[in-house]
């Protein structure tokens, strides 16, 4: 047997190269891309779960409030429970860095409570040895200007101790200190540590915490603290446990990463597909090679054995290569775009690729059964042939002759069509991804009972080749399934995907215009960060010449819902200020003093919480709930967690807060908005502020928009071009087994010429029917992917629009294309002499 | 395959509220550094105030042993920031001819730098077995947020230190802990004595002193009573501690306190009863450059009376300073002068983990008697190297005269460590 398999099938995988290396590429890059998509998220998640921990420490419980935090009286009567043991304050602050782009994150810690819950926080001064002691001041830490760097941090501001920070406070600098170092902090965490005093006092937030890390006395367990201890808490404030508070962020990432996973398998379908293509036409070209040597007496099984073999090398190889692949893509990702494919799920942390051996055996094992699978069908078809037939010329045609499966293609269909009003599994939109899989099946499995259907509809026509193409793939419509296949496939990946990111940036465009109303736009950092505008800046702002009038824009987060998970809440004018991108209610609800106030809220918000428009809402705000009603929902592409937006002079009335985040300008009629910038640079400072034009931020946003898609579009072009090669060797292959038909017609008076046109048309005519089923099934998915998975996975909608035209150049060149291949790979079998290609026939 | 970027998509529109994609071109490189520049220091940060000695072991080791190391690594320099590091200046100086006013001055006095409340005594369980143990309060002002209102603002730290002199176990079981003073976790009130950290505490309430103190392995419940007026030490409490009277302390002592309360070691609860000593003493500035340690004794004796003598060491060992109180009996006090008063050294005893080398036993003149202090046991030594780098003896002794006992009380010495080479 092992003699039999390298020189009978291991070898064929060498002769046929160009196929075999087809193959061998399709399965490597799924293989690579699901790899490396695991590997990047197995070290982001890594890094983020050590972050995490260490973060939490040793914690039961924390208390968590908005990103505005909440009052840190609360801190001591938590402390005095006697549910608790011990209880550690934080003030957690994104700072923003004048004249840098990455904002720090500073931790405020009560230094003598921290060691008890999260010691790996604890900063280490400089200078602890007591042999000098006039080399600094012992009571470092407290200082009200320390600043501990934790290595990562450290190495990413190339800081070292004694050196000076500069950061953002409101429209003001105050510089920091470093002091020392958070040694136990992990290589990947990038943040700083200072007391938590001078953290309230440096960034103007006197009086505030953002979160209480409890440990509990021992014997009292989680779920009665809990109950316990939230009747203390004012609205807005949540005690969770540390992974409720991780599950919060990791679950926003989940959909994202399970997308990834499961379009990366995807890809290694589209694989074993070539592989089946490959593979099938290989057995009909040695049908009689293989019924010879069934002759001979080579039995059954080795002979399935024997091609099942091919299949499975052609998986390793290829699974090989792309493990190696998968390697190269993660270090590039996290060299170029970080660890989360650079959908800031997790900013701060610096992962670092590592063998991931069970993973790598994982993608390893599934390019094998790709291979595998591929090579199935065929294998089965080879074995059970009957040698005695086998050996008759003309009998690979019966391969050919397929069925039309309508029934089972209709059924898949359906079947497709129900799963998807299922709803998602844990945030993923399994159901969706299943009816992507079913829709391409029943493609597939309506391309025989398809060509056979088109090519009766067909008109005759006078024209001989056209005739005997249009009769050729009537009669073996199987023929169409092995080279359309592939077609159907990547057409029906690549229309569907045109179709979605069309709508989508549509969809993005319409948000933008809604969301950017102002003629300038004016923020003193990220919305996250320590900087903010104050009245006063604001005034000085709206005082200058040529400013017409202002907009502020207030962010914040709220804690809501029993969870107690955190939204985004964006306090604006809302009709007065360009409106937003609505799907359901108003912008003008009834007022009156016994309304409650109105909210708009996105629809990730009204999917998490099960609300429509009218259904009242309690908002904490400044530590008190407030009620509202829900008078509209809109569509947010920028916050997955859910967002509400509320008019910022109910916001101010109730909460106190005059600051502002980002300030929308109109400029008087004829002024241009280049003197203006320059005028609120010399009244702000030159670092302290960031301004930008609408139209600037709008192309840049779809440029970041283009440009995340033009690598689709690349890969899609990869794509077709690969089942544009499927077209080629399949005919080419197709040519080869019908040397004795074409010989017949070269006898019969047709020149060789127009036997490669006959090859030409009927290319074009298979590729015709894959590219409309294709299409159609494009259209399908396109319609799954924006009502079901986005919709699942993201909570938002988008407009469904049609790139009519991109389509139809696309469909009319890829059959162009699969004719021209047809030819150029047919030329070889027309070279030969038709007497001779006759006489094998006897 | 391709369907990998879009459906994963995030937009970049996120960015316009809530992420960092505005371009940093408003970045500029040579901007005016507005710093800060911090205080020069002055010589102050060397003077090591000599109460403080007893301040060295003062940092929490609860948590697991992981936790533990690395509390222990980072406290290491705050412990002798504690000792070191706010400058005299910033608090008020200590001058003679203060008169002390009680009760006001049982209180916490933040004016002044250093502050605590020293509880060492005997006791003696149901069984007749005897323990030394010592609880203290201490006050410690930073110099630091004095502008800041933030309840957090660590004007005032407080630390609290508890031991146990057990024969039995053959060494001391103590405990720790340190907080910044934020009311209602942790402070020392003005006016009356009630210092205290979570539910640690000393409280003075109708003439009884009332100290909690619950560790891991042990647990203190003690009143201590007294029924004779606060001890004035020094010139009517002004204690000086070295030539320069720049160099004192306000100082009281609470000879003969009855105890009575529980102790609880390990998991058996014991009632106990006792005598005990506190000593409230604050001050601004007190050890000078010259000094290497000093050595105190705090004895009640049999007799209803009281012994306090102590003396600054200078590095070579010899005396730079000395003073005392005592009282026989029903007879008048008496304030010793420095040549009333002399500690000689007696039998050593090394200790197994740090090397140190302690005089445990000595022999004390006060004025023309010869006195002799012999330990409650050899092993009173706080270890507290891997804490704040400071070594002391702190421990119960009994006081004889002519080889009989006289007397029971507590024995300090301190700078008696000397760091081992290549450590």
């Amino acid at each position: 047997m092992n003699a039999t398999l390298r020189h009978v099938f291991l070898a064929s995988l060498w002769r046929r190269r160009l196929a075999t290396s087809l193959s061998l590429l399709a399965i490597a890059l799924g293989v690579a891309l699901g790899l490396a998509v695991q590997l990047i998220h197995a070290a982001a998640l890594d890094e983020f779960g050590r972050g995490i921990r260490l973060l939490n420490g040793a914690a039961d419980l924390q208390v968590l409030g908005s990103r505005a935090g909440f009052s840190d009286e609360l801190y001591a009567r938590l402390a005095q429970r006697p549910e608790v043991d011990q209880a550690s304050p934080l003030l957690e602050i994104e700072t923003r860095l004048p004249a840098r782009d990455e904002p720090l994150r500073i931790l405020g810690i009560d230094l003598f409570r921290i060691g008890a819950v999260t010691p790996s926080l604890l900063p280490v001064s400089a200078n602890p040895d007591e042999a000098a002691p006039a080399a600094g001041d012992r009571l470092d830490a407290l200082q009200s200007d320390a600043l501990f760097l934790s290595p990562a941090a450290s190495a990413r501001l190339g800081l070292k101790t004694g050196d000076r920070l500069r950061v953002q406070v409101g429209t003001r600098e105050r510089t920091l200190r470093i002091a020392g170092t958070v040694p136990a902090a992990g290589v990947g965490q990038a943040l700083a540590v200072m007391d938590i005093a001078a953290a309230q006092q440096t960034f103007e937030r006197i009086g505030q915490l953002t979160r209480v890390d409890l440990r509990l006395a021992p014997g009292v367990t989680r779920a009665l603290a809990q109950a316990r201890l939230a009747a203390l808490l004012p609205p807005g404030v949540a005690v969770l446990t540390p992974d409720d508070a991780a599950s919060e962020v990791l679950g926003l990432s989940r959909a994202y990463r399970v997308n990834l996973t499961m379009l990366a398998a995807i890809a290694l379908l589209t694989g074993g597909f070539l592989v089946f293509s490959t593979q099938l036409l290989a057995v009909v070209r040695r049908r009689q090679e293989f019924a010879f040597l069934r002759a001979l007496g080579l039995d059954r099984d080795s002979l399935w054995h024997g091609l099942l073999a091919e299949g499975a090398v052609l998986g390793l190889i290829g699974g090989l290569l792309g493990c190696l692949l998968a390697y190269l893509l993660a270090a590039l990702a996290f060299a170029v775009i970080g660890g989360d494919l650079g959908a800031g799920f997790f900013r701060g942390i610096a992962p670092q690729v590592r063998v991931e051996p069970v993973l790598t055996l994982i993608y390893l094992a599934l390019g094998v059964f790709a291979g595998l699978a591929g090579a199935w069908l065929p294998a089965r078809e080879a074995a059970r042939m009957v040698p005695a037939r086998g050996l008759r010329a003309g009998d690979e045609a019966e391969v050919y002759r397929a069925r039309p499966r309508w029934g089972m293609a209709l059924g898949a269909l359906l079947l497709a069509a129900l799963i998807c009003l299922l709803p998602s599994i844990a945030g993923v939109p399994v159901f969706g991804y299943l009816a992507v899989l079913l829709i391409l099946a029943g493609a597939i499995l309506s391309l025989p009972g398809a060509t056979v259907a088109a090519m009766a509809m067909l008109r005759p026509g006078r024209s001989t080749l056209w005739r005997l193409a249009r009769t050729r793939l009537a009669a073996a419509p199987g023929q169409t399934v092995v080279a359309g296949a592939g077609v159907v496939a990547s057409v029906a990946l690549a229309v569907s995907m045109a179709i979605m990111v069309d709508s989508f940036r549509g969809s993005v465009d319409d948000w933008l215009t809604r969301m950017l109303p102002a003629d300038l736009y004016l923020r003193a950092s990220d919305a996250t960060a320590s900087g903010y505008l104050d009245p006063e800046s604001v005034a000085r702002v709206a005082a200058l010449p040529g400013v017409a009038a202002v907009r502020p824009v207030r962010f914040e987060t709220l804690r809501l819902g029993e969870t107690g998970g955190a939204i985004a809440l964006i306090a604006r004018q809302v009709d007065a200020g360009g409106g937003l991108p609505l799907v359901a209610g108003t912008l003008q609800p009834p007022t009156g003093p016994d309304q409650p106030y109105p909210a708009w809220i996105s629809e990730a918000m009204a999917d998490h919480l099960r609300l429509g428009v009218g259904d009242p809402l309690s908002l904490p705000l400044g530590a008190r709930s407030h009620p509202f009603r829900v008078a509209g929902i809109w569509r947010d592409y920028a916050r997955q967690q859910g967002s509400v937006v509320i008019e910022i002079a109910d916001y101010r009335a109730l909460t106190g807060d005059t600051r502002t985040n980002d300030l929308g300008l109109t400029l008087t009629d004829g002024t241009a908005p280049e003197p203006v910038m320059t005028a609120i640079r010399a009244t702000l400072g030159e670092q302290l502020s960031e301004m930008i034009l609408p139209g600037t931020l709008r192309a840049m946003i779809l440029g970041v928009f283009d440009r995340t898609f033009l690598v689709t579009y690349l890969m899609e072009a990869v794509a077709v071009l690969i089942g544009l090669f499927g077209i080629g060797t399949t005919f080419a292959a197709l040519a080869t087994s019908r040397r004795k038909e074409f010989g017949i017609l070269r006898h019969l008076g047709l020149r060789r010429r127009q036997i490669g046109l006959l090859l030409a048309t009927e290319a074009a005519l298979s590729a015709a029917v894959g590219v409309v089923i294709g299409l159609l099934a494009g259209g399908a998915i396109a319609l799954v992917l924006i009502e079901v998975v986005n919709r699942q996975s993201f909570h938002w909608s988008m407009d469904l629009q049609l790139p009519v035209g991109l389509l139809l150049i696309f469909s009319l060149s890829l059959i162009l294309l699969a004719a021209l291949a047809a030819r150029l790979s047919g030329a070889q079998a027309m070279r030969q002499d038709a007497v001779l290609a006759v006489r094998e026939d006897w | 395959m391709n369907l990998k970027r879009a459906v994963s998509f995030q937009p970049p529109a996120a960015s316009l509220f809530e992420s960092d994609t505005w371009p940093s071109r408003l970045a500029c490189r040579n901007a005016p550094i507005g710093e800060r520049l911090r205080p020069a220091k002055t010589s102050a940060t060397q003077r090591l105030v000599a109460g403080c000695w007893r301040l060295t072991n003062l940092f929490g080791t609860t948590g697991t042993a992981r936790a533990t190391r690395i509390l222990l690594a980072a406290v290491c320099w705050l412990g002798l920031a504690l000792l070191a590091s706010a400058r005299a200046e910033d608090f008020a100086p200590v001058l003679e001819g203060r008169q002390l006013i009680f009760p006001a001055d049982h209180g916490a006095h933040p004016e002044q730098r250093t502050e605590w409340w020293y509880i060492t005594g005997w006791l003696t369980d149901e069984q007749g077995r005897e323990r030394g143990f010592q609880v203290t309060f201490f006050r410690v002002g930073t110099g630091i947020g004095a502008d800041n209102p933030s309840r957090f603002a660590p004007r005032q730290l407080i630390l609290a230190h508890a031991a146990i002199a057990d024969p039995d176990t053959g060494h001391l079981r103590h405990a720790e802990r340190v907080e910044r003073a934020l009311d209602p976790l942790a402070g020392a009130t003005v006016g009356q004595t009630r210092a205290w950290i979570d539910d640690w505490s000393l409280t003075l309430a109708d003439g009884a002193y009332r100290t909690r103190i619950r560790a891991d392995d042990f647990e203190l419940d003690l009143t201590l009573t007294s029924d004779g007026p606060p001890q004035l030490n020094g010139r009517d409490g002004f204690s000086q501690k070295t030539p320069d009277p720049a160099n004192a302390s306000f100082y009281y002592s609470r000879p003969q306190l009855a105890v009575s309360g529980r102790l609880r070691l390990a998991d058996a609860d014991r009632t106990v009863t006792g005598r005990a000593w506190l000593d409230h003493e604050w001050s601004s500035e007190i050890l000078p450059e010259e000094a290497q340690g000093w050595d105190w004794i705090g004895i009640n004796l049999d007799d209803g009376g009281s012994l306090m003598a102590f003396r600054m060491r200078r590095r070579d060992g010899s005396t730079l300073w000395a003073g005392g109180t005592l009282q026989q009996g029903e007879q008048p006090t008496q304030i010793l002068s420095p040549d009333q008063v002399r500690f000689l050294p007696g039998r050593r005893w090394q200790s197994p983990r740090t090397g140190a080398d302690y005089p445990v036993e000595w022999r004390i003149d006060i004025a023309d008697r010869r006195l002799s202090l012999r330990p409650l046991m050899d092993d009173q030594e706080l270890d507290g190297r891997r804490s704040t780098g400071v070594v002391y003896w702190e421990g119960a002794a009994r006081l004889f005269e002519a080889d009989h006992e006289i007397g029971r009380g507590y024995l300090e010495m301190t700078g008696y460590w000397r760091r081992p080479l290549g450590l």
